[in-house]
């Protein structure tokens, strides 16, 4: 059974914003833009599992992946440097 | 050197988990999953069987998992903890439409989370997603009134007593069943897709769900405060 025989065209797209938040949230290097791009990848995310018929971990991934973490993240980086170093 | 080396375990890890993947992809249930799909519903009475699954056959693992975040939040609150004698870093104070928006919206989303976790064993969603719902109205709170203080004494023993009530479900089922967690004679089991249904299910997911939503909210908490604090050294 292939995965992609569950999933249509707006889940398609909903995999690119997956991929493209996911990549900003490594890239970016202004920490909070970061956060806010790892929240927005959660919750593309949650829709996915919503879509393959995991509601449960979809509320998980919703409730604690974009929702609480996100929070805990910013708090962090309000806490410590809001620009990430170079590191060579 | 470095990155010819560490190219080549990508390679071969890539290889490796190419051939993983029809594995991970079975066409059909293994035995175990099979047994939960075809009696689950006949030995739990619990329309969920996700739940029936977390909170009973895996319950253990989910007592590991619960234990897991009671520690990770115990270090936060070690390492973050308040100082006493340090002034506390005056905020501007939060506008008038986040203020009353977030007690407006206090009381509905607690009663959310209430509402998912008492129906862990009927719809989606449990103990977990309940509680994080439970711990994001106190962040609202949180964000309305910088100066709020919770009271950490109520919050630690409602953590401590529902950790002690899911230990005591296992223990009661334990000695009336002969297995940790055991859901046969404590509870009678009753009809499927009642509230009052699935025997010892419901209780446990209502303590996890208490359990979560106060340390969600103390982590919440110390760590608001331990960034102002951050902001009146500097």
């Amino acid at each position: 059974m292939n995965v992609l025989s569950f999933l249509n065209l707006v889940d398609l797209l909903v995999c690119a914003v997956v991929l493209i938040a996911a990549g900003g949230a490594a890239l970016h290097r202004n920490l909070l833009s970061a956060v806010v791009f790892a929240g927005v990848a959660s919750l593309a995310v949650s829709f996915l599992f919503l879509r393959l018929a995991a509601p449960d971990v979809a509320m998980t991934e919703a409730a604690i992946g974009a929702g609480l973490s996100t929070v805990i993240f910013l708090i962090a980086v309000r806490r410590t440097q809001e620009t990430e170093e170079e590191d060579r | 050197m470095k990155q010819i080396v560490s190219f080549l375990a990508l390679a071969t890890l890539a290889v490796l988990l190419w051939n993983l993947a029809p594995i991970a992809m079975p066409s059909d249930l293994g035995p175990v999953a099979s047994h939960y799909v075809s009696h689950g519903l006949q030995e739990n009475r619990g329309s969920n069987l996700v739940t029936s699954v977390v909170v009973n056959y895996r319950g253990f693992d989910t007592l590991g998992e619960v234990t897991v975040l009671f520690l990770s939040v115990s270090g936060v609150g070690f390492v973050l903890r308040r100082r006493s004698g340090l002034k506390v870093h005056r905020q501007r104070p939060a506008s008038e439409i986040i203020t009353t928006g977030a007690r407006m919206l206090f009381a509905p989303t607690v009663l959310f989370g209430a509402y998912i976790f008492v129906h862990g064993h009927l719809t989606p969603g449990g103990g977990f997603q309940g509680g994080a719902v439970v711990a994001s109205a106190v962040l609202l709170l949180i964000l309305a009134d910088r100066d709020l203080v919770l009271p950490h004494a109520a919050l630690g023993w409602l953590e401590s007593l529902s950790g002690f009530g899911f230990v005591l479900a296992g223990v009661v089922g334990l000695v009336v069943s002969g297995s940790f967690l055991a859901n046969h004679g404590i509870i009678p089991l009753g009809t499927w897709n009642r509230l009052l249904s699935a025997g010892i299910i419901p209780v446990i997911y209502v303590l996890i769900g208490l359990k979560v939503g106060s340390e969600l909210a103390a982590l919440l908490d110390v760590m608001v405060h331990a960034a102002d604090e951050g902001e009146a050294h500097s």
